[in-house]
């Protein structure tokens, strides 16, 4: 699997010759190769998997799906949905 | 964490649900090829609320799953090499080989050590300029860019003392393998959110219209994969076959350039057995020439350890989506996490292990 | 990240300062024993049954049943943030007993050290365990140390037994657990694990999580002070939440259902087990305890919890039900559900 999750760039650096950053996963920070993300600033979101960002997470993209997301969920409310009860649990 | 808990909403999931519910007018067989879908799909329970007629069927997208027996036991014959620091991802530390694991081999005294990165491996390496470190590069495209960044790092510092036993595999081939395969089930595919990431969406459409299958593209978090079924189903249903991007925050069309480039250079495409499954023409990367002096399987000349699988394990079946996990006869039985037969019980990602650890056996009360 | 020493807490220093490392001498029985009982173990948790220097202790034992518990601790490094093996080898015998319902009275201290240890080091750990004991209401009454040679340990083992007294009309134990009963734990869950995984070599990263180790006695008594009838008690230390729920789970032969929504875990916790692919209900905790209790319990279990500091998160997170016996069933955000299982071993970070 390719488990890779969002963070926010703190801080960029040089290290070697090489682009990294510190990255904060919900507030935890990690170093994190930067190589792959020339166009990541500074309080950009990025993808990282095993150490290395490997795109700049789209906001406006991002906002669009939630958007359309939202849309539905508002319809579906209005419809009267109702979610299954947590606490029905068949054998 | 922003990025991630919007994706995770209830009563969207739900609505989702519902849209899905209206679209869907008969049986469709979908599969989601990354492991890390697998995963989420199980854990959140998204098979159980679907709408019955749609059939989610669990892809070969596990590399540590399908990391080849013998490759498994070249790295363990390596790591058993004194002055050797054996460095790997956690997950690959309970594969077993033909005869042992790395976690075991480090109870008897091997250096294996986990790593998050293969920089952490690299980071040994400076560290310890008189034993060999050895990394175990296993991965898709997601986890190639990681591998050939540290194999160039290497190379500029001269870092003799540093080497990659290399398993990496691809995708595309295998979702080609699955579409040419007389008893394929499978009608729509989800596609790995993180494989396109680096490499992009370009090599899906030839695939989607020579097989006549729908291919979005499709994150991890519910209301990814919840909308990546519901496009692939609203495609179905309308008779279309194209490439769809639903996961566009992270992928974009093109890749990763950067990362593509790099991966250009350092790797060059090779027939690659995968486990439980066989050879895939052209379906994985080994070292470039021009890098072949950090292949560790030549340094430490392992090339020549050849395994043959055991036979009793379905789990080839499982990873073409030909058969659930519960199908295969020693599932629960023979066969369990503790002691797995074969791939897909290895490694928590694989299709067989993830319904294990998440109660889906045969009569348990996993379905609402 | 080792601590400053704590010179401080010592009485008498000079004698442990011409040997600024543990040697083969301080297990030896002799001239050195004496020197470390003198002048670092006495000071520390000094206490009356401890300098009468007997073979054994001699302590008054108020009456009801006695409780008995020992725990052994390993960890690396031996401080990390937020504690030490020194709270954990208290706290560790101090919650056992508490999850018996009794109220932890003294404690033995046994030290296996390797050659080489710093003075210092030593001094620092023995300086928290003296603080977590107080903190406990707990005596180290008695002990002993062995001295390894170099290679042969982590710096420090640490077992401590302890005994306590459960009070009369006190019964808990984990096949007590009925259907309708309701799930409570004392707080958020996975700090203690996370804190540890984030000095560790390999996967090290920075937060500012800390361990939760802390000793329960007090979240117990209050409970029984509020006269609510506990059926269970259990602090999820390895294992974590999954490993103890299943237990009860399987032991009351009843069936659990957890609401993955209500599962309290810090954000930063979260954050670790996103990127390295864990799942906080199978992460160590060292102060937190669940509680079984009746469902028309609930709320004042709870109000019990949260009137110390410590228990201040406490919140309901399931139920006990009669179907299913022995499995713990996890409902989710998305309205799925999925069967909790335990890790083969040690959860390994997932990473690929």
């Amino acid at each position: 699997m390719c488990l890779a999750v969002p963070g926010r760039v703190d801080r960029i650096y040089e290290e070697g010759g090489t682009r990294m950053g510190r990255v904060d996963f919900g507030g935890i920070v990690k170093e994190v190769c930067l190589e792959f993300v020339p166009e990541v600033e500074v309080g950009d979101y990025t993808i990282v998997h095993v150490g290395f960002a490997l795109s700049k997470i789209d906001e406006a993209e991002a906002r669009e799906t939630l958007e359309t997301f939202r849309a539905m969920g508002v319809l579906a409310e209005e419809l009267g949905e109702e979610g299954d009860d947590p606490h029905e649990v068949s054998g | 964490m922003k990025y991630l808990d919007e994706f995770r909403d209830g009563s969207v999931a739900r609505a989702l649900v519902e849209e899905i519910r209206q679209v869907v007018t008969r049986p469709w067989v979908l599969m989601e090829v990354c492991g890390g879908q697998t995963h989420a799909i199980l854990r959140n329970g998204i098979d159980q609320v679907l709408p019955e007629a749609v059939e989610l069927v669990h892809g070969p997208g596990c590399p540590v799953c399908v990391t080849p027996l013998e490759v498994i036991d070249r790295a363990l014959a390596i790591a058993q090499q004194p002055g050797v620091i054996f460095c790997s991802f956690g997950d690959m530390l309970r594969v077993p080989g033909s005869s042992t694991d790395l976690l075991r081999v480090k109870a008897e005294g091997a250096d294996v050590r986990m790593v998050y990165s293969p920089l952490d491996a690299l980071k040994l390496a400076r560290l310890h300029r008189d034993r060999q470190v050895v990394f175990f590069g296993i991965g898709f495209e997601t986890t190639a860019p990681a591998n050939a960044m540290a194999v160039t790092r290497a190379s500029e510092e001269g870092l003799t003392n540093f080497s990659m036993l290399v398993s990496q595999v691809l995708v595309p081939p295998a979702i080609e393998a699955i579409c040419a395969s007389r008893s394929n089930r499978v009608q729509g595919f989800l596609a790995a959110g993180h494989v396109c990431t680096v490499m992009g969406t370009g090599q899906y459409p030839a695939i989607a219209e020579r097989f006549g299958v729908p291919i979005v593209v499709t994150g991890f978090e519910p209301l990814d994969l919840l909308e990546g079924i519901r496009r692939a189903v609203v495609q179905l249903e309308r008779g279309e076959a194209r490439v769809e991007n639903a996961y566009a925050r992270v992928v974009a069309d093109e890749g990763n350039p950067v990362a593509r480039a790099l991966l250009e250079q350092v790797f060059a495409v090779t027939d690659q057995p995968w486990r439980g499954i066989g050879t895939i023409p052209k379906s994985g990367w080994r070292l470039a020439p021009a890098y072949r002096a950090f292949d560790a399987a030549e340094r430490f000349e392992v090339g020549a350890i050849r395994t043959l699988e055991s036979p009793d394990c379905r789990s080839g079946e499982v990873l073409q989506g030909l058969i659930t996990p519960p199908e295969c006869p020693a599932f629960g039985t023979a066969c369990t996490p503790r002691h797995p037969l074969g791939a897909t019980m290895v490694s928590s990602e694989g299709a067989c292990a993830a319904y294990f650890l998440n109660g889906r056996t045969k009569g348990a009360p996993a379905h609402a | 990240m080792p601590e400053p020493p704590r010179f401080d807490e010592w009485t008498c220093p000079m004698p442990l300062r011409e040997t600024p490392t543990v040697v083969m001498g301080h297990g030896g029985g002799g001239r050195l024993s004496g020197e470390l009982l003198e002048h670092l173990f006495l000071p520390a948790f000094r206490n009356e049954a401890l300098e009468a220097r007997g073979d054994a202790a001699l302590v008054a034992v108020p009456a009801g049943r006695l409780a008995f518990a020992t725990d052994a601790h390993v960890v690396r490094p031996l401080v990390f943030p937020g504690g030490s093996i020194g709270e954990l080898a208290v706290y560790g015998t101090v919650n056992d007993l508490a999850m018996v319902g009794a109220r932890p009275l003294h404690l033995s201290a046994s030290f296996i050290l390797e050659e080489g240890l710093a003075m210092e080091q030593l001094a620092a750990i023995v300086g928290r365990m003296a603080e977590a004991a107080r903190r406990a209401g707990v005596a180290i009454v008695t002990g002993d140390t062995k001295v390894v040679e170099r290679g042969h340990g982590d710096g420090c083992y640490l077992t401590t037994s302890g005994i306590g007294v459960v009070p009369e009309g006190r019964s808990v134990g984990p096949d007590r657990a009925r259907a309708g009963d309701a799930v409570i734990v004392s707080g958020t869950i996975g700090d203690h694990g996370v804190a540890i995984l984030s000095v560790r070599e390999g996967l090290a990263f920075e937060s500012a999580i800390e361990s939760d180790c802390a000793p329960l006695s007090e979240l117990v008594e209050r409970l029984f002070a509020a006269s609510v009838e506990v059926r269970a008690l259990r602090d999820p230390t390895r294992g974590g939440l999954a490993a103890t729920l299943i237990e009860i789970a399987e032991r009351s032969a009843v069936g659990v259902v957890l609401d993955e929504g209500a599962v309290p875990v810090r954000p930063e916790v979260r954050g670790a087990c996103e990127l390295l692919g864990l799942d906080p209900l199978m992460i160590a905790n060292e102060g937190k305890l669940v509680a079984i209790v009746p469902d028309a319990q609930a709320e004042a279990a709870l109000e019990a919890l949260r009137s110390v500091a410590i228990g201040r998160q406490a919140v309901r997170i399931g139920s006990v039900v009669s179907e299913h016996p022995g499995t713990v069933v996890m409902t989710t955000a998305i309205g799925g559900r999925r069967v909790v299982t335990l890790p083969l071993g040690e959860q390994l970070p997932r990473i690929c």
